[in-house]
């Protein structure tokens, strides 16, 4: 381990709220709320990773794979719902898909 | 040695993704994050974890960046939105948490006992797949039914009616 342990985590949190401040600011882009979400599970998986590394194990590793795997699946299903969501109503901005009220 | 290319990088990976997520341009956004995942690439590297760094490199950087760049090209949607005039008032929220949370982390920062440095270990694709496939085997079937589930509902939402 090259650096303490704490350090990675405080670069994983700050990385985590930089992607929960993508997401909070541009909550009115479909797009922007996906790209924050990306940087948080990126954070996550820093975080498991430094965390493996600093106790010497390999399940961290093996759990930031997984996450990959996840984040590659849940991309792909939230950009095919963008699309679809732009065919039906031409435009990404989450505040015109309100009408499902009533 | 490790160390200062470990800060130099931290530093690229924050710099890159405040650029990001406070660029108007999605395009840019999407071209500062992938700078992002390179360095944060590199700081996998650094701690040890070479395969991880490739997959970073290989999935982040090249499939799912490339993938948010294709939609976006897809639908027209390189140039800055409208929403030109309200920007702080969308800002602030933002802010006030992300304050709250650094805050709280900068307290733990302060107060915290000091540590000692575990031993440096490097992981090679043997062992790291030996462990992946032996231990967590059932955890590779259930990303890969996921993954499958993945691809049939991106088939089924994005067909033409």
């Amino acid at each position: 381990m090259i650096v303490p342990l704490f350090h990675v985590l405080i670069l994983a949190g700050i990385i985590f709220v930089l992607g929960l401040a993508c997401s909070i600011a541009w909550r009115s882009n479909l797009i922007m709320i996906l790209i924050g979400i990306e940087i948080m599970l990126n954070a996550a998986m820093l975080a498991f990773v430094g965390g493996g590394a600093h106790w010497g194990l390999i399940d961290g590793q093996v759990f930031s794979l997984v996450i990959m795997a996840l984040t590659s699946a849940e991309v792909s299903l939230a950009l095919s719902l963008v699309v679809y969501l732009h065919r039906r109503s031409k435009t990404v901005d989450s505040d015109e898909f309100s009408e499902m009220k009533g | 040695m490790e160390q200062i290319f470990f800060y130099i990088l931290a530093a690229v990976v924050v710099i890159a993704t405040v650029l990001a997520i406070t660029d108007r341009h999605t395009v840019h956004a999407i071209i500062f994050l992938a700078t992002s995942f390179f360095g944060l690439a590199g700081i996998f590297y650094l701690l040890g974890a070479p395969l991880v760094a490739v997959f970073e490199v290989i999935i982040y950087a090249g499939a799912i960046m490339v993938l948010f760049l294709f939609v976006i090209m897809m639908l027209d949607m390189g140039q800055p939105g409208k929403a030109q005039s309200r920007d702080l008032r969308e800002w602030w929220p933002a802010l006030l948490l992300g304050m709250i949370i650094l805050g709280a982390m900068a307290t733990l920062f302060v107060t915290h006992l000091p540590e000692t440095l575990g031993k440096w270990s490097y992981t090679d694709a043997r062992h790291f797949s030996r462990v992946l496939f032996r231990k967590y085997g059932v955890a590779v079937e259930v990303v890969s039914m996921q993954l499958l589930f993945a691809l049939v509902g991106a088939l089924y939402l994005g067909r033409r009616k």
